[in-house]
């Protein structure tokens, strides 16, 4: 796995995206073991000292959990889960509905647009 | 006990003072930039840590102790300019990095050589100067170290071997050792990097967690770093 950074932005806020992004899709499923923090370094190709921040950017969200002896895991609540879903949903809608208002779209007209191309 | 405690460090050649007042201390487990123009004195600092060079004044603990015989155990440097003969093949210098260092792990090198695919009975100067460098760099993370400390490891190779030096890097250093890396090619190495220290004319005017800096400025390593080297 290769990933390209935006060097503008603290790498581990963007790591700690990817991640959630991981989770929320599902390919990361709840109750799941996370690889080691060494180890999740080298496959996103950084430094293990920022994955471990990102990885605590998303315990603190309840994302994931750490078992002290056995390592972390994604949460085994589903509804969190579906939370950070919808939300980062949102957030795509509202980006798109933003980027079709700078071209003169209003939220109407966006939705009939979508229709269309469907 | 800190890794590495430079304090006050000055070197002088002649009236030329290169380095002035340099403090700094690098803890376990980070990987640190030092970054800096051509000639500021970058590799004057690695050279007097790893006890190539005196300094006029200061000294450098490892450990606590004054650099010496332990210190040499403990560190594994890459010059900017080999020392390495030539003429000798991969498999020689094998032998010589063995009989010199009790840390070198000889099987990793060999894999690790193994994984770019490279015949081991070539001479180094039948290799190209990315190969070289690969070489090298192989050799120097294949010691257990505390400290690595890599003087310009980027110097001069095409984009995809620098991608091979970097994941060379993270993967291969030992857990709980640092790595000082100098480089002007800040763009390329941000990603890897904890901190970076900012050398100009012989005096360290910044040191800084990256990501701490990034929030703070709103920009990129490389950025601040032309903003603030602006000719």
């Amino acid at each position: 796995m290769s990933f390209s950074f935006d060097n503008n932005i603290p790498i581990y806020i963007q790591l700690a995206e990817k991640l959630k992004i991981e989770i929320i899709s599902g390919k990361l499923t709840t109750g799941e073991r996370l690889l080691s923090v060494r180890d999740l370094a080298l496959n996103y190709k950084v430094n293990p000292n920022t994955m471990q921040r990102a990885l605590t950017e998303l315990e603190e969200i309840g994302l994931i959990f750490t078992e002290r002896t056995n390592g972390k895991f994604v949460t085994e609540d589903k509804g969190l889960v579906l939370k950070y879903k919808k939300q980062y949903a949102d957030s795509l809608v509202n980006n798109f509905f933003k980027s079709m208002s700078d071209i003169g779209f209003s939220k109407q007209d966006a939705i009939n647009f979508l229709k269309e191309e469907e | 006990m800190e890794l590495l405690k430079c304090v006050n460090i000055n070197k002088s050649f002649g009236n030329k003072k290169i380095l002035e007042d340099i403090n700094l201390t690098v803890p376990r487990g980070k990987i640190i930039g030092l970054l800096g123009q051509n000639g500021t004195g970058k590799s004057t600092l690695i050279k007097i840590i790893n006890d190539l060079l005196t300094a006029t004044g200061g000294e450098v603990l490892v450990n606590g102790e004054k650099i010496g015989v332990e210190s040499k155990k403990i560190i594994s440097y890459l010059p900017e300019r080999t020392y390495l003969d030539k003429s000798m093949t991969v498999d020689k210098v094998i032998e010589f990095f063995t009989d010199f260092y009790d840390n070198f792990d000889a099987d990793k090198a060999r894999r690790l050589l193994a994984d770019l695919k490279l015949d081991t009975s070539l001479k180094l100067s039948k290799m190209s100067k990315g190969m070289q460098e690969k070489v090298q760099l192989v050799l120097v993370m294949s010691r257990k170290a505390e400290l690595y400390i890599l003087d310009e490891p980027l110097g001069g190779v095409d984009p995809a071997t620098r991608d091979y030096i970097l994941d060379t890097i993270l993967s291969n250093f030992n857990e709980g050792a640092s790595v000082i890396i100098s480089t002007h090619l800040i763009s390329d190495i941000e990603r890897i990097l904890d901190e970076v220290i900012f050398i100009d004319k012989g005096r360290i005017i910044l040191h800084s967690d990256c990501d701490e800096l990034r929030t703070k400025e709103n920009a990129s390593i490389d950025e601040i770093f032309r903003r603030m080297f602006r000719c």
